[in-house]
């Protein structure tokens, strides 16, 4: 526990450390600005960036891929285009509608959006974060095929034990003999989302992109579990959902009951979005103001005071670092549990509506 | 504000990745390790079922066991006894037939002391009335020769009857 605390403090000083070098450059040009900062980390970019020496950026470069609806598929690195430079007619906006996204202007003179299919960094976190999933649990498999009955390493022994609990606390329980079913996706699922919640943790370079509190993903994931729900659902699914056990009045001759219950398909899944982005985004937000009060401080109030200040934001991110690790637990654990209720509730059977 | 709307190219890339993921641990990870789990907890639980037989059959065999040793001691615990008392039967028996045969022989000893005696007397009653009848010629033939003699003794026997004559 020590170890991990003195780990934990390492990170934060190493955020705290990035944002120094960030802020620099801002400060001589004026005011800190906090909110550019802090978006800067919560969003996406063309680029790791990791900190920057004597107003010179250290940043990893990643790949922009583009498609200009007029000219065609363009590939490059994306150091050509970060420094406010043009190349091939992309260049990245300031401000605006496509604020920090790659732009061209089109023969009209507008100014257009490509198709972006860039490597940003979360897109960089998202194959780096699939790709150790896979390194992970494909040889962990192979390995507990081949020898099923020996004594396993530390490592697969409390994989072993999440992924059981998982499987047995939260899967059967809601799906029950449709479990074998469902279970490698709600697994998946587990797995992807508290792998990328521990990696938006840590704040060095190949890790720290915030990839669950950025709605696209969330949207993906809730999409797939929407679909699933629903094309998994059986007969008496739809027939609930369409032509509910209620008076008629209520059916016909305005369908609200089955106007009402497909709304309720759709805000399910939705909660399910809102909730893991929020969440992660949120956490997020709070280290990174709780850091940046200590630049504004500094700017504001001398040296003197944001030393004592830095004292008091580093204990307070150093607790939200902690919950934070909980909340990453807690956020996969809810989305899988509440993703095998909702597919669960979709696996009526004849027997149980007459049951109830 | 743009944090707010999905991004289509990560979109794109993550149904990509996602699927890629979702399909690659569907097939090579999650059913290997779940069935090399639940192959191991059935072993378990065969292998625990099977220590609890053998503790069953065990006790079982032991409790034999000990009913065996029971039953062989009280079995020896009788012979004991058996060979006890036919021990002190026999010894009671032979005592008997010991007491009955010497009290046998010393009657027969007893049987014969008494014949042998009674023999030796009439023996010696034969020898005494011979020897008698021997001194009594010879002391008649003595007498005999005497005449003198003979006459006085028959004259006392005379004397000696007479006398008894009016006695009688």
């Amino acid at each position: 526990m020590k170890r991990f605390l003195n780990i934990l403090l390492i990170l934060c000083l190493s955020l705290v450390s990035v944002s120094v070098f960030a802020e620099e450059e801002k400060e001589e040009e004026g005011a800190f600005n906090a909110k550019d900062v802090i978006f800067s980390h919560i969003g996406d970019a063309y680029e790791y960036h990791i900190t920057e020496i004597n107003g010179h950026p250290i940043a990893v470069p990643l790949l922009v891929i583009v498609r200009s609806a007029e000219r065609g598929w363009f590939v490059f690195g994306a150091n050509k285009v970060t420094h406010g430079d043009t190349y091939n007619g992309f260049y990245i906006a300031k401000g605006g509608n496509y604020d920090g996204k790659i732009v061209e202007v089109n023969s009209k003179g507008e100014v257009v959006r490509p198709f972006d299919m860039s490597i940003t960094r979360n897109v960089f976190a998202l194959l780096l974060s699939c790709t150790i999933l896979i390194l992970i649990f494909v040889p962990m498999s192979r390995k507990y095929q081949k020898e099923p009955l020996s004594a396993h390493s530390k490592g697969h022994n409390m994989l072993e034990a999440v992924i059981l609990y998982i499987e047995k606390d939260v899967i059967k329980p809601a799906l029950g003999e449709n479990s074998a079913r469902f279970a490698p996706y709600l697994l998946t699922v587990f797995f992807f989302i508290l792998l990328n919640n521990l990696m938006g943790l840590i704040p060095i370079f190949p890790f720290g992109a915030n990839l669950t509190g950025n709605i696209s993903i969330t949207m993906v994931l809730a999409v797939i579990t929407y679909l699933i729900t629903n094309i998994c659902g059986t007969k008496e699914y739809w027939k609930e959902v369409l032509w509910p056990d209620v008076p008629m009045f209520l059916k016909a001759p305005i369908p609200l009951m089955p106007v009402i219950e497909i709304i309720s398909t759709i805000t399910k899944p939705i909660a399910l979005m809102i909730r893991l982005f929020a969440n992660i985004f949120a956490g997020h937000m709070i280290i990174l103001v709780l850091t940046c009060l200590i630049f504004i401080f500094a700017a504001s109030m001398g040296i003197a005071v944001a030393a004592g200040v830095s004292v008091i934001s580093i204990a307070f991110s150093l607790f939200m670092y902690c919950l934070e690790l909980l909340v990453a637990f807690i956020q996969a654990y809810v989305f899988t549990m509440l993703s095998a209720i909702f597919i669960g509730l979709a696996q009526v059977k004849e027997e149980m509506r007459n049951e109830k | 504000m743009n944090l707010f709307l999905p991004d289509s190219g990560l979109v794109i890339w993550m149904l990509i990745a996602f699927i890629i993921l979702f399909v690659v641990l569907a097939k090579f990870a999650w059913p290997g390790i779940l069935k090399s789990v639940s192959s191991r907890q059935e072993h378990i639980e065969e292998s625990l079922r099977k220590a609890e037989e053998a503790a069953k059959t065990l006790e079982s065999l032991e409790e034999k066991g000990n009913k065996i040793i029971a039953d062989a001691q009280a079995e020896q615990l009788k012979m004991v006894q058996e060979t006890k008392n036919l021990n002190k039967q026999m010894i009671a028996e032979a005592k008997a037939k010991a007491e009955s045969e010497a009290a046998k022989i010393i009657e027969a000893a007893q049987e014969q002391i008494k014949t042998d005696k009674e023999n030796a007397i009439k023996e010696l009653r034969k020898e005494v009335a011979a020897l008698s009848i021997e001194m009594a010629e010879k002391v008649l033939k003595k007498e005999l020769s005497d005449k003198k003699a003979q006459t006085q003794y028959i004259n006392t026997l005379l004397a000696g009857m007479d006398k008894d004559t009016p006695a009688s």
